[in-house]
C-alpha cells in the first residue's frame, strides 16, 4: 500500500458525538500545530443539537497558509460509532484511520487501502480514571496524546497549553497530562512513530508566514472588537447561531475596556431585545439619536429586521448590520456555513432599496470592515451590512496580528451642531447641497429653533415637510441612488493579485475568477492548482457592494469569468448581472451549497469541467477586437 | 382639517418660566378629521409641555403608524419627532433613550399599533421601564385603514358597519400594571383638566409613564353601539381629577385631608389627587387592578392616575450607564488604541 506522505502539509478529520468533551480537547491539538508555528485552520462541522448527535473538527495543515478546506481527508480520527462506516470510507487511499478499537472494527468497513491504528481509548480511561466523567473526558485527551506521538507534536507545547488552560487547577492539570501520556505511551509502543504524514517545527513552513507573529481568532471576535474601536455604544441583538458570539465578545471587551474612570459605570449599552424586529428598531433609534449602534443576527432575523432596514434606507440613517450567514430557514441547517443571503441583503426591504454590504474574508478583516462600517454608515446615512459567515464567524483562523492606527478619526460624516446651524444660509434635512447625494443631518437636541425637523420614509420633500407628491418621491429616491453612486468611491476597493506565471498555457483564453468571503481561500488555492495544469487564471476578490467600476472591467477585459460562491442560485453572479453591463453567458457559476464550506479541489474540478466543455464555444475576447 | 392656526399672534400672550408662550409648543395644522379626539391630545401635549417650561428643542417625539401616530407632527415643530414604523415606536424610543438620556421622549401610538402588531414590543417596553411618556390615542378602530376593529374593542361593541366585536377587549392599562409598569394613567380626550396635569406628571416621572387615552374617531367610530364614542365614553366616566404641581411651584389650593392624597415625585414635584376612588391606592398594584376591574364590573370607564411607584428604576439605571450621553463620547472615551490591542493580539498566540 503506497501512503499518504507530508510535512506539514495534510488534512485531519476528528468525528465526536457532541456534548462530550471532544470540542476542547480538539482545539488542544489544533492550537498546539498553531503555537508550532505551523498554518493551521481548524473548522467545527456541527449539527444544531446540546448532545448526542455527531459533530466533525477538521483540521487543516498547510506549510503555504492555505486556510480554506482543500478537499479530502488522510486521517480521521474516529469516536464516534453512529458516524463510523462513512467515516471510514471518507479517507483518502493511503490515507489513516485512528479509532476506539475497545470495539474491534467490524468486518465490512475493514480496508486494506489505509492504515488502521486502534487505540482502546475507552478500555484505558476505565483502567485508569475512577470517575465516569473524567473517563468520558479524558478520553478526548488520551486521543490527543496519540496523535502527538503519530504526527510530532511538541509534547511541551500541549503542556503550555494545559497549564493555560487550567491555571490554578493543578489536578486537573496533571490528570489531563497523565492521559496526554497514556496516549503518547500506547502509540510510541504500538506503531510506528511518527507518520509519513507529520509536522516539523519551522521546516518548509512559507517564509511570509514564519515572518509574522500570528494570532489564531475567530471573525466573530474580531468584529466585536471592531465594534469596540469603532466607538459603538448601543449594541441590540437578539440570540441566533451563528451571530450570537458577536455580541457575547462585545459584551466581553466592552466590560474591561469601556467602563467610564471616574463613575465605574458604562459608557454602552447592550440590549438583548425580545426580537430582531425590535434589535433593529433599538439600533435605528440610536442611530437616529446619534450613537453609534449595532446588531449581529443571521438568516432568519435578517428577514425579521427588513422592515426596519427599508426605513432607515429611505429616512438615511446609519445602521451597523453584522450578518453572519448560515444556511436557509429556522430548520434549515442553521450551524451550517453559506453564501446564501447576498440578494436578500443587497436589496433588503420594500420599494427600490440597494444597502451598501461589505465582504470580510478573514478575521482580520472582520476587524477593520466593522470600524468601517461605522464610518461608512455615517458618512452615507445608510445602513451598512457586513456579510460574515458561519465558516469566517465562528472558526479559528489564522491571522496576522490586529493593527490599529491611533490616528484614525471616526468619521461622523455630515452633521451640523448649533453653530452649524446658524451658520448656515439655508438648511432642509433632503437638502443636496453637495450634488453627492448626501445632506446635512441634525440630531435631537442641537439647536433651540433650528434644525428640527419630522423623519418619516419617503413622503416628503426636500425640506422634510410632508409631502405625497409624485415629483418630491421621485426626486428624492433618485437623489438616494446618487447617494449610492457616492457610496463607490468610499466603499473597499477590490483586490487583485498579479498573475501567476504558466509555462505552456494549455488555452488562449483569458480565463478569470471573482469570488468573496470565505470562498476566497480555496479559490486563490484552486487557481494555483490549475496554473500547475497549465490554465492561467486572473483573480479579483470582491469586498463591496456597490460595485467598484474595475468589477465591470475585470469581467470585459477576459473571455471567461468564474464566479465562485456558496449558494444555489449564484447570487453574487445575478447581483453582477443586474448592476453591471455585461453579459451572462461570460459569467461561469462556481458553486457549493451543501452547508459545509467549499474545497479547492472542488473548485479546480468544477473549473476544470466547464473549460473540457465549453471553451470550445467561447471566442477569445483578443481575437474578437483583433 | 380641525383646527386653523390663528395668524396673528397676541403680544401679551402669557408666557412660562422659560419665556415661551403656547405657541412656542405648536407643531404644523393638523390634517386629521375635524373632530377627531386625537387633536384634543396635541393640543393637551402642548399645553402641558408649556406650563411645565420644558425647551421644546429637549424633547424628542417618537410614534408608530396610524392617525394617531401622525400626531407628533402637530405639536412641538420646534423638537425632533420620528414617525418609525407601525407598532415598533417602542423599540425606537428605547434605542433613542439609550443614545441620549438627556433628553424628554414623548411617545404617541394608536390601539392598533400598541395592542395588535405592536404588543410585543409594547410589554417589553413596559417591563424594561424606558425613561418617557407613552400615550396611546385608544379609538378601538384602525382610524388610518378605514375603521376595522381593533384589539381593545369592547366585546359587544359594535362597528360602523354594524358588526358586533365578538372578542373580549384587551385593557392596555391593567395590562401595564400587571407587568410592572411604574406610572399608569387613563383619561378621555376630551377631559382637557384630567389630561393636561396627568401628561405633566407623566414627563416628571423617572421611568415609564403610560397614559391610555380614550380618543373617538368621528369619521368611523362615534355612533351608538361604539363604545369608545363621545357619548358613550362621557355618561360612563368615572373620573379622579388631580393636580399635579412641580416642585418650584406652590400648592396654592388646601384640599380636604379626608378626600385627597399627595404623592411626591423623584423631582420633588407633587401629584395630588383630589378625590381618591373608595377602596383605591395608587401605589398598590393588586388594589389598582381590582379598582379598574370593579368599575369595569359597572360599565364604568375609570379614569385618573390608576398606579404609581414613585420610587422606579429606569432602563438607564438598571444598566449601570454613565451619565454622559453615550452619544457625545468621542474616540478618547471609546476607543482603546493600539497599545491595548498590542495586548489582545498577545492573548491570542
Ligand atoms: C406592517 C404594516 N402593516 C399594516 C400597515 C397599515 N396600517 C397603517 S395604520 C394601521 C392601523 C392603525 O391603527 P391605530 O394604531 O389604532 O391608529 P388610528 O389610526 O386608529 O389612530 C394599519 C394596519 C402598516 N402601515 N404597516
Ligand atoms: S379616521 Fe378617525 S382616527 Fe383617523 S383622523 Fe379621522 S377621526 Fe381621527
Ligand atoms: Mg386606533
Amino acid at each position: 500500500m503506497k501512503q499518504i506522505k507530508g510535512i506539514n502539509d495534510f488534512v485531519v478529520k476528528f468525528a465526536n458525538v457532541n456534548g462530550t468533551g471532544s470540542a476542547s480537547a480538539n482545539h488542544l491539538f489544533a492550537k498546539a500545530i498553531f503555537r508550532m508555528g505551523i498554518p493551521v485552520s481548524p473548522r467545527n462541522i456541527f449539527p444544531s443539537n446540546i448532545q448526542g448527535l455527531p459533530t466533525w473538527y477538521e483540521v487543516r495543515v498547510s506549510k503555504n497558509g492555505y486556510l480554506g478546506r482543500r478537499g479530502g481527508v488522510d486521517l480521521m480520527v474516529c469516536v464516534n460509532p453512529q458516524s463510523m462506516e462513512k467515516d471510514i470510507a471518507s479517507v483518502e487511499p493511503g490515507g489513516y484511520f485512528l479509532y476506539d478499537s475497545t470495539k474491534p472494527l467490524a468486518n465490512h468497513m475493514k480496508r486494506d487501502d489505509i492504515t488502521i491504528i486502534g487505540i482502546p481509548l475507552t478500555e484505558m480511561c476505565m483502567k485508569e480514571f475512577p470517575v465516569p466523567r473524567l473517563q468520558q473526558l479524558l478520553k478526548n485527551v488520551v486521543y490527543v496524546g496519540a496523535l502527538a506521538a503519530l504526527l510530532d507534536i511538541d509534547f511541551g507545547v500541549l503542556k503550555g497549553l494545559l497549564n493555560d488552560q487550567f491555571k490554578g487547577k493543578e489536578k486537573l492539570i496533571s490528570s489531563n497530562v497523565h492521559a496526554l501520556e497514556m496516549g503518547y505511551q500506547y502509540a510510541t509502543e504500538n506503531y510506528q512513530c511518527p507518520l509519513p504524514i507529520r509536522l516539523e517545527k519551522g521546516g518548509n513552513v512559507a517564509p511570509h508566514i514564519l515572518e509574522t507573529p500570528h494570532i489564531l481568532m475567530n471573525g466573530n471576535t474580531a468584529a466585536a472588537l471592531g465594534a469596540i474601536y469603532g466607538g459603538a455604544t448601543v449594541a441590540a441583538w437578539y440570540p441566533i447561531t451563528p451571530s450570537t458570539s458577536v455580541v457575547d465578545a462585545f459584551a466581553k471587551y466592552a466590560k474591561r475596556l469601556r467602563i467610564d474612570a471616574g463613575s465605574g459605570k458604562k459608557n454602552y449599552a447592550i440590549v438583548q431585545a425580545e426580537d430582531e424586529l425590535a434589535a433593529m428598531g433599538m439600533v435605528v433609534g440610536a442611530g437616529w439619536n446619534g450613537a453609534r449602534a449595532f446588531t449581529a443576527t443571521s438568516g432568519p432575523g435578517v428577514s425579521l429586521m427588513s422592515e426596519f432596514l427599508g426605513l432607515a434606507y429611505f429616512a438615511e440613517i446609519p445602521v451597523v448590520l453584522i450578518n453572519v450567514q448560515r444556511s436557509g430557514p429556522s430548520t434549515g441547517m442553521p450551524t451550517r456555513s453559506q453564501q446564501s443571503d447576498v440578494l436578500a441583503c443587497a436589496y433588503a426591504s420594500h420599494g427600490d432599496t440597494k444597502q451598501v454590504l461589505l465582504f470580510p474574508a478573514t478575521p482580520q478583516e472582520c476587524f477593520e470592515m466593522t470600524v468601517q462600517a461605522f464610518d461608512l454608515s455615517e458618512r452615507l446615512q445608510t445602513p451598512v451590512i457586513m456579510m460574515s459567515d458561519l465558516d469566517l464567524g465562528m472558526n479559528d483562523w489564522m491571522s496576522p496580528p490586529l493593527e490599529w492606527d491611533d490616528t484614525y478619526e471616526m468619521d461622523r460624516g455630515k452633521v451640523l451642531d448649533a453653530e452649524g446651524l446658524d451658520n448656515a444660509e439655508k438648511w432642509g434635512r433632503y437638502l443636496d447641497v453637495d450634488g453627492d447625494g448626501i445632506c446635512y443631518r441634525t440630531l435631537p437636541g442641537t439647536h433651540p429653533d433650528k434644525g428640527a425637523f419630522f423623519t418619516r420614509g419617503s413622503s416628503k420633500n426636500e425640506m422634510a415637510v410632508y409631502s405625497e407628491s409624485g415629483d418630491d418621491y421621485v426626486q428624492n429616491v433618485d437623489r438616494l441612488l446618487r447617494k449610492f453612486e457616492t457610496a463607490k468611491s468610499y466603499v473597499p476597493e477590490p483586490k487583485t493579485h498579479p498573475p501567476i506565471e504558466v509555462k505552456k498555457p494549455k488555452t488562449k483564453l483569458r480565463l478569470g475568477a471573482l469570488f468573496f468571503g470565505t470562498s476566497a481561500s480555496p479559490s486563490y488555492e484552486a487557481v494555483e492548482i490549475l496554473a500547475d495544469e497549465g490554465y492561467p487564471i486572473d483573480t479579483m476578490r470582491i469586498r463591496a457592494f456597490p460595485f467598484h467600476e474595475n468589477i465591470d472591467q475585470f469581467i470585459h477585459e477576459h473571455d471567461m469569468v468564474f464566479v465562485i460562491e456558496q449558494n444555489r442560485d449564484g447570487q453574487m453572479r445575478q447581483l453582477i448581472m443586474n448592476e453591471c453591463q455585461i453579459a451572462p453567458t461570460k459569467m461561469t457559476s462556481v458553486l457549493n451549497y451543501s452547508g459545509t464550506p467549499i474545497t479547492a479541489r472542488d473548485i479546480a474540478n468544477q473549473i476544470r469541467q466547464s473549460l473540457d466543455t465549453k471553451s470550445a464555444k467561447v471566442v477569445p475576447l483578443h481575437k474578437e477586437t483583433a | 382639517m380641525s383646527y386653523v392656526k390663528p395668524k396673528f399672534r397676541h403680544p401679551r400672550l402669557p408666557s412660562n418660566r422659560l419665556g415661551f408662550t403656547v405657541a412656542d409648543y405648536d407643531g404644523a395644522i393638523s390634517t386629521l378629521c375635524a373632530g377627531c379626539g386625537h387633536d384634543s391630545i396635541s393640543a393637551a401635549i402642548r399645553t402641558a409641555c408649556f406650563e411645565s417650561s420644558l425647551p421644546p428643542h429637549r424633547i424628542a417625539k417618537v410614534s408608530g403608524i396610524g392617525c394617531s401616530s401622525k400626531m407628533p407632527t402637530y405639536f412641538l415643530g420646534k423638537s425632533h419627532g420620528f414617525n418609525s414604523v407601525h407598532g415598533r415606536m417602542p423599540s425606537v424610543a428605547t434605542g433613542a433613550s439609550l443614545a441620549n438620556r438627556d433628553l424628554t421622549y414623548v411617545g404617541v401610538s394608536g390601539d392598533g399599533d400598541t395592542a395588535s402588531i405592536g404588543m410585543g414590543q409594547f410589554v417589553h417596553l413596559v417591563r424594561r421601564n424606558v425613561n418617557m411618556t407613552y400615550i396611546v390615542a385608544n379609538n378601538g378602530c384602525y382610524g388610518l385603514t378605514k375603521g376595522q376593529d381593533s384589539a381593545t374593542a369592547d366585546l359587544g361593541s359594535v362597528s360602523k358597519y354594524g358588526d358586533v366585536n365578538g372578542f373580549e377587549g384587551i385593557d392596555l392599562a391593567s395590562l401595564a400594571i400587571l407587568q410592572g409598569a411604574s406610572f399608569v394613567a387613563r383619561s378621555f380626550s376630551g377631559d382637557k383638566e384630567q389630561l393636561v396635569p396627568l401628561i405633566r406628571a407623566a414627563m416628571a416621572h423617572n421611568g415609564f409613564a403610560f397614559i391610555d387615552v380614550v380618543s373617538p374617531c368621528v369619521t368611523f367610530n362615534n355612533h351608538n353601539g361604539s363604545t369608545k364614542s363621545y357619548e358613550e365614553t362621557r355618561a360612563h366616566l368615572d373620573a379622579m381629577p388631580l393636580d399635579f404641581v412641580p416642585m418650584r411651584e406652590e400648592i396654592k389650593a388646601q384640599y380636604d385631608e379626608g378626600t385627597s392624597k399627595s404623592v411626591t415625585l423623584h423631582d420633588g414635584s407633587v401629584i395630588h389627587l383630589k378625590k381618591a376612588v373608595s377602596g383605591h391606592e395608587t401605589d398598590d398594584r393588586q388594589a389598582a387592578l381590582n379598582t379598574i376591574q370593579d368599575a369595569n364590573k359597572q360599565n364604568r370607564v375609570l379614569t385618573g392616575l390608576l398606579f404609581l411607584d414613585p420610587n422606579s428604576q429606569n432602563l438607564n439605571t438598571n444598566l449601570e450607564l454613565a451619565t454622559r450621553p453615550l452619544n457625545e463620547l468621542g474616540k478618547d472615551e471609546l476607543c482603546p488604541g493600539s497599545k491595548v490591542l498590542k495586548s489582545i493580539n498577545e492573548g491570542l498566540r
